[in-house]
């Protein structure tokens, strides 16, 4: 059944496409504006640069993780799946699939952004790769039980980010770190500490956000 | 269903009455008879009070994990009223924290904010626990409101220990610990009795918080109406 | 096949404060019609959606085939498919990939899709998404996804609604082919005539209670006349 799940939020991403595009645009546009509150300052802002990729991309989760419940809610969809019967949790870790499918072409979209922008350029693509994969993760697993959840509200615009960003700190503590050392050298080795950190969170986040779905979707 | 009787309760009055006597004995100790610390002064004396609010804070969220797990096991509503409590309180100590933290922070290092890692936690745990409030009140339906608070209640209070560590690890390389030393035990018996002050005002505060959460409640879950013999023959 | 008998017994369901159903208390033959009426608000989608187990009753219990619709909740959802006022479709997807859906997550083939799909008259729009669809095409599509999953209880809410003349007799038509098959069938319907026809039984709903049930014959002389209901308010 996870195939099953899995298959149709790819499909419905495919459909979509052109949203992520769209939320690409805005995350780059974030990352013109991250550098005008610093200045010029080609140095400065490579200091900076992984923290503005990081921020450019957690902002734009907030839209692709509301999104992907869009059609879920619109026909009441997920209900309607999980009466066939689905088993919830083969339905959470599809989506979050699929959302971690999405943050990680985002980022690694805003990747060249990022070098183009601040001249923060590294020949360590491997590790910038991992850690947006790693990071992308901690993002996704939280995000996809809080999207679930603020879709059946009002408020959901505001309800998401309010929610899912203090939650995800170490997250992305851990992911602008990693990333700043393989920009700007790491001669001590620290950036495992931090992988290491991060996957811890995502292992814990993925099976907690797992177990809790059927009650946030259920009644 | 009856969650909350019609008398008002007297419990959590005793238990804010013995909260305010400590607090008022151990300030006076705190304040007049310690001695001031050597190296920061008078500013230390702020410890009295900091470090009380900070562990009943992390009682107060350990209290509200508590009740979330217990809501979602057996699904009554006592526990869904308890967790509001204990969130609005924890929230407020929290807040608390992180001003005292402020008012120690300006004068001994010059800053409003020294990133150091118990306090950055608290500040992040702020944040997290004024969302899941915020999300109480934007949802309507009571069942729910409590099932998705203790689901965010169980996952904010596992990110604390991560938080706290991450913050530290990113901090290591900055800064030294940065809270006075507090371990002779002439500063320990202020302390002591503003935790139990702290204590018993804050669990009278739970509880009276508690039961106005839990009339609430009994006024939305409202029992079906039961028809009279008349009434349903009327509508046949 | 399985044949699959509905005991409801004292079900009660709030919203908010107002109780939507009050006390529902009826039972269903297996192979049986029963056509469900009321004026509108009297609570014939909260039940259906309490015997689909979309939500929970908050007083007393129902059981389809023998299974709680609490306690053994994916039982019945094995068993049973509704035709909700939501029609559960993706609206970026098409007919068919629509009810492909339905198949992967049934664990079965996608061999049956388009046949359903001619069954409903739509087998010329498959490659259609369906936000290009009508109300009424929507309503059949719905009715294929139902079929897909080959219940033994059907509960069928307002299946008539934004259908023409031909879709009348498509609705009419499956009904009968299902009925043949000794599948169960719940139909809510303002469409007195038409339903009391096809149906075994009726059962009258009014403000959350039922206040009649019998045969589908003298369902007609039990019509409640005036407005709408309100439900019971506290």
């Amino acid at each position: 059944m996870l195939g099953a799940a899995l298959r149709k939020e790819l499909l419905l991403q495919w459909r979509t496409r052109g949203q992520l595009m769209a939320v690409f645009v805005f995350g780059a546009t974030s990352l013109l504006l991250f550098s005008f509150a610093i200045g010029p300052n080609s140095e400065e802002l490579r200091k900076f640069s992984a923290g503005f990729l990081w921020l450019g991309l957690l902002l734009s989760s907030t839209l692709t993780l509301s999104e992907s419940f869009h059609e879920e809610m619109e026909n009441r969809a997920l209900e309607g799946l999980l009466l066939l019967p689905s088993d919830p949790r083969a339905l959470y870790y599809g989506k979050a699939i699929a959302n971690w499918l999405q943050l990680t072409l985002l980022g690694i979209g805003l990747v060249p952004v990022m070098v183009v922008l601040y001249d923060a350029g590294t020949t360590d693509v491997l590790r910038v790769l991992l850690v947006v994969v790693l990071g992308s993760a901690g993002l996704s697993a939280p995000g996809t039980l809080y999207a679930a959840m603020t879709a059946q509200v009002k408020a959901k615009q505001t309800l998401l980010p309010l929610l899912l960003f203090p939650l995800i700190v170490p997250a992305l503590l851990a992911s602008v770190k990693a990333t700043s050392l393989a920009i700007l050298g790491d001669p001590m080795g620290q950036s495992w500490s931090w992988v290491g950190l991060l996957s811890a969170f995502d292992l814990i986040y993925w099976s907690l956000c797992g177990l809790l779905y059927a009650r946030v979707v259920e009644e | 269903m009856e969650l909350a009787n019609n008398r008002s309760p007297r419990m959590p009055y005793v238990f804010m009455a013995i909260g305010v006597a400590f607090l008022l004995f151990g300030s006076y100790k705190g304040l007049f008879v310690a001695p001031a610390e050597e190296y920061m002064g008078q500013v230390q004396r702020i410890m009295y009070v900091h470090v009380p609010c900070a562990w009943n804070g992390l009682l107060a969220l350990t209290f509200a994990f508590v009740a979330a797990v217990v809501f979602l096991i057996n699904g009554n509503f006592k526990w869904d009223a308890r967790l509001e409590a204990a969130i609005e309180v924890g929230v407020l100590l929290a807040f608390l924290l992180c001003v005292q933290g402020s008012i120690w922070a300006k004068p001994t290092w010059g800053v409003w904010w020294d990133w150091d890692p118990r306090l950055t936690t608290t500040s992040v745990l702020l944040f997290a626990f004024l969302g899941i409030l915020a999300l109480r009140k934007f949802v309507d339906d009571p069942v729910k409101r409590a099932i998705w608070s203790s689901v965010a209640t169980i996952i904010a209070y596992v990110d604390v220990p991560i938080v706290y560590y991450s913050v530290r690890w990113w901090n290591s390389l900055h800064q030294l610990q940065s809270n006075p030393n507090t371990v002779s035990p002439v500063f320990w018996a202020p302390m002591r009795l503003n935790a139990f002050g702290v204590l018993f005002l804050m669990t009278g505060f739970i509880m009276l918080r508690a039961r106005i959460a839990s009339l609430r409640l009994q006024y939305e879950l409202t029992e079906p109406p039961v028809l009279s013999g008349e009434e349903a023959g009327e509508l046949a | 096949m399985q044949e699959v008998s509905v005991e409801v017994e004292r079900v009660a369901r709030r919203y908010g404060r107002r109780w939507a159903l009050a006390e529902v208390t009826f039972s269903v033959r297996a192979g049986e019609v029963m056509m469900v009426a009321g004026r509108n608000g009297a609570g014939k989608s909260t039940l259906f959606r309490v015997l689909a187990t979309a939500i929970r009753p908050d007083r007393g219990r129902a059981t389809i085939g023998g299974f709680d619709v609490v306690k053994e909740r994916e039982d019945v959802r094995k068993l049973s498919a509704i035709l909700a006022h939501q029609n559960y479709l993706y609206e970026s997807l098409t007919a068919r990939e629509n009810l492909e859906v339905v198949a992967d997550h049934l664990g079965r083939r996608r061999r049956n899709v388009l046949e359903t799909l001619e069954q409903v008259a739509l087998g010329s729009r498959a490659n259609d998404a369906v936000s290009t669809f009508s109300a009424g095409m929507r309503k059949r599509l719905s009715f294929a996804r139902i079929l897909l999953q080959e219940p033994r209880l059907v509960l069928l809410d307002e299946p008539y609604g934004a259908l023409d003349p031909p879709g009348f007799a498509l609705v009419d038509d499956v009904i009968r082919d299902l009925k043949s098959r000794g599948v169960t069938i719940l139909m809510a319907t303002h469409q007195w005539e038409r339903g009391a026809k096809l149906a075994d039984t009726a059962l009258v709903l009014e403000a959350g209670r039922t206040i009649w049930q019998g045969p589908a014959a003298e369902a007609l002389e039990h019509e409640p006349k005036g407005e709408t209901a309100a439900g019971s308010v506290l």
